[in-house]
């Protein structure tokens, strides 16, 4: 098992990618003109963007760095916020508890162990203000990873940023809010399908009335890569995901132009370096594509496949845990050599536990290595014109479209995933390529090939605060106390009604927010309404 | 809430002396919704000839213990990957005590650090499974603890 791999000494056996590309051991400029040619090139900048959506790229600034981050209560998190600025960071990516993921107070009995857990616990607006105290939000760009409650925590956000005096015209900043692969992979959901999406495309149209410069969406491939979709299934459902929401827009009587340049998207980078380099190229003529042919869209800023990379958890291990620091600087580089404009690392210990101080600066470090030291910002897109890539690149865009074209002749993502389909399908490949694992068919350094009989040694773990769950539990009970309880009670009662009539929830849920109504009171009052997903079981 | 879905029946019993197979509930608890290690043990599981029964995200201690009786289970695993395994275990156990369903194999995998070993034993976990186990090792402890 420890074999070093030969595959030279089966030089008959295909080499085949994890998008089920065969690798020639050769490309000449044949290759490229056999797969589709040089037309979807192009340059930097320019229609289709196959090289990038700003002309300059990195020459004129390098990737944002957004570690995602938050523990505990909003005081300590606002803490690591301000030491990740300090030093260097240049966006906030916000981690949240499980309880506010789905909608529940830090109060209610499901979320007795977890409250602070897995990240921030919010309850109210007060949350909040106290998280992003003595944060320049003009300066800072700030992500909120929130799918199943984000409706609430996007109008906290707007509602924290307006009472520091922000211009919500002019307030920029990012919501996850992507549910449709919360069905897939992640399990954050809440409502069925249908009322999700609907939400969905509420934030959509209400930022794009109210809050245009805020993308309330961030269609993630990320986790349905990390349940075990392949690179070309990552990047095609994610696009899927992304028309259900346009189109849910479109039928509101929004203009295309009007919210598409606030769509932004979340990728995975671990894997093959050109496989992935030539996913992110072919992803970008093929978005750009589908919003000018398919929508109509005009402006260039709809037709940018904005993006933030993240590598990869799935890609890190337990075994010789030093080796993920080594597996990190390559996704790192492989995000880079993308075009990403944002980047965040999955940390060393993140395999274990909430990752340390220590293990964020590090991830940190990486990024301002390659900015630094590694002349990655001097020249956009420098793997262009490799027959290799180029090749990659078009055969990758083909077979997005045809799994595209497949989801749609299927019915469409939304009932894909409302039946479990999609979920049954991608674990199916998760399987297979554990399978693959376990007999070595796959390499994975450390865990099937080079093992070390290791000393028992894991990283520090992050202990679970019930001193800090109890706090944030007693705060919660002072803001019941104090608030305007009949503001309160109004404002649900409206959020309520504008549920029933199918109306937006957004301007009801931005009063209840004001009133210091909680994030499970309001979702209560949507469940009502709406119901609560049941997870389909299919294998 | 409960959903339970039999998802697999064997032609060929597992373990020669039993004529039935072993029937094994794969449940996801708390609110962690990381499963895609779950459903690669279910279809690990399911063709290595055990009958799988899979809970689905966000199960209470109880509705383990309920499926665990309802469905005559022989083994009960968890997967966890959120940290909150040991509370989750605590009141399962008392549960499990309670409905007189101790005599189950449990087993527990997913992101469990070392130092939470010796107290899962002692609630009764028989085999604890971190992230990185091999299919074929999990199948073939169960094998050997279904009497």
């Amino acid at each position: 098992m420890n074999a070093p791999r030969d595959a030279r000494a089966a030089p008959d056996v295909p080499v085949v990618n994890e998008s089920g590309i065969e690798i020639a051991p050769v490309y000449t400029a044949e290759d490229v003109a056999a797969s589709g040619g040089a037309d979807m090139i192009g340059r930097p900048g320019e229609y289709p963007f196959t090289r990038g959506i700003h002309a300059e790229m990195y020459r004129r600034q390098p990737w944002t760095m957004r570690q995602y981050t938050g523990f505990a209560d909003a005081r300590r998190t606002n803490e690591r916020f301000k030491y990740l600025i300090a030093n260097g960071q240049t966006g906030l990516n916000v981690a949240f508890d499980l309880p506010t993921q789905i909608g529940l107070d830090s109060d209610d009995p499901l979320a007795a162990g977890e409250v602070g857990r897995v990240g921030t616990a919010v309850d109210t607006l007060r949350d909040f203000e106290i998280a992003f105290d003595g944060i320049d939000l003009d300066r800072i760009t700030v992500s909120l990873t929130i799918n199943g409650a984000a409706a609430i925590l996007i109008a906290m956000y707007l509602v924290m940023a307006e009472k520091r005096g922000f211009d919500l015209r002019r307030l920029r900043g990012t919501a996850q809010n992507d549910i449709l692969k919360e069905f897939i992979g992640r399990g954050t959901w809440i409502f069925p399908v249908e009322p999700s999406v609907k939400l969905v495309v509420d934030t959509i149209e209400y930022c794009a009335r109210n809050a245009p410069k805020y993308t309330p969406v961030s269609v993630c491939g990320y986790h349905i890569r990390e349940s075990g979709a392949n690179p070309v299934q990552e990047m095609a459902y994610a696009f899927c995901i992304a028309r259900a929401y346009a189109d849910g827009a479109l039928a509101r009587g929004l203009d295309i132009d009007e919210f598409a340049g606030r769509l932004s998207f979340n990728f995975n980078i671990y894997g093959n370096i050109f496989e992935q380099v030539a996913k992110f190229r072919a992803g970008r003529g093929l978005w750009a594509r589908i919003m000018k042919e398919e929508y109509g869209a005009k402006d260039p800023h709809s037709m940018w496949l904005r993006m933030i990379a993240g590598g990869g958890g799935s890609g890190l291990v337990a075994e010789q845990p030093e080796l993920n620091i080594v597996r990190g600087a390559y996704y790192a580089l492989i995000g880079a050599l993308s075009g990403a404009q944002t980047m965040a690392l999955c940390c060393y210990d993140e395999a274990y536990t909430i990752p340390s101080e220590y293990a964020q600066r590090i991830a940190l470090r990486t990024m301002q290595l390659l900015v630094e030291e590694m002349g990655l910002c001097d020249t956009v897109d420098p793997l262009a014109g490799s027959w290799y890539v180029e090749t990659l690149t078009n055969q990758m865009r083909h077979s997005m479209e045809e799994i595209i074209a497949g989801v749609d002749a299927r019915g469409g993502i939304a009932r894909l995933v409302a039946d479990g389909a999609i979920q049954a399908e991608v674990s199916a490949q998760a399987y297979a390529r554990q399978k693959k694992l376990e007999s070595g068919e796959i390499r994975k350094v450390g865990v099937n090939c080079y093992r070390m009989q290791e000393e028992a040694r894991e990283p520090e773990f992050h202990p679970y605060d019930e001193v800090a769950a109890q706090a944030q539990i007693a705060g919660l009970n002072r803001i019941r106390a104090d608030r305007d309880q009949l503001a309160v009670d109004t404002a649900l009662q409206r959020v309520s009604a504008d549920a029933r009539s199918g109306s937006n929830v957004m301007p009801a849920i931005m009063d209840a927010v004001r009133a210091y109504a909680s994030v499970g009171e309001i979702t209560a009052r949507l469940v009502e309404v709406f119901g609560r997903f049941r997870e389909p079981i299919r294998f | 809430m409960k959903q339970v879905n039999i998802t697999a029946t064997t032609t060929e019993p597992p373990c020669r002396p039993r004529t039935v197979p072993i029937r094994v509930l794969i449940a996801k608890p708390g609110l962690d919704g990381h499963d895609q290690g779950a459903k690669v043990i279910v279809r690990g599981l399911m063709d290595a000839g055990f009958e799988v029964i899979y809970s689905g995200l966000r199960q209470t201690p109880e509705a383990v213990a309920r499926m665990a009786q309802e469905e005559d289970v022989d083994v009960i695993g968890l997967s966890s990957l959120a940290g909150s395994h040991l509370p989750f275990c605590r009141r399962l156990r008392d549960l499990l005590q309670t409905h007189g369903l101790d005599d189950k194999v449990w087993l527990v995998g997913g992101n469990i650090p070392a130092a939470d070993f010796a107290e899962l034993k002692e609630l009764g976990v028989a085999g604890i499974f971190p992230s990185g186990a091999r299919l074929a090792e999990i199948a073939q402890f169960i094998r050997e603890q279904v009497k």
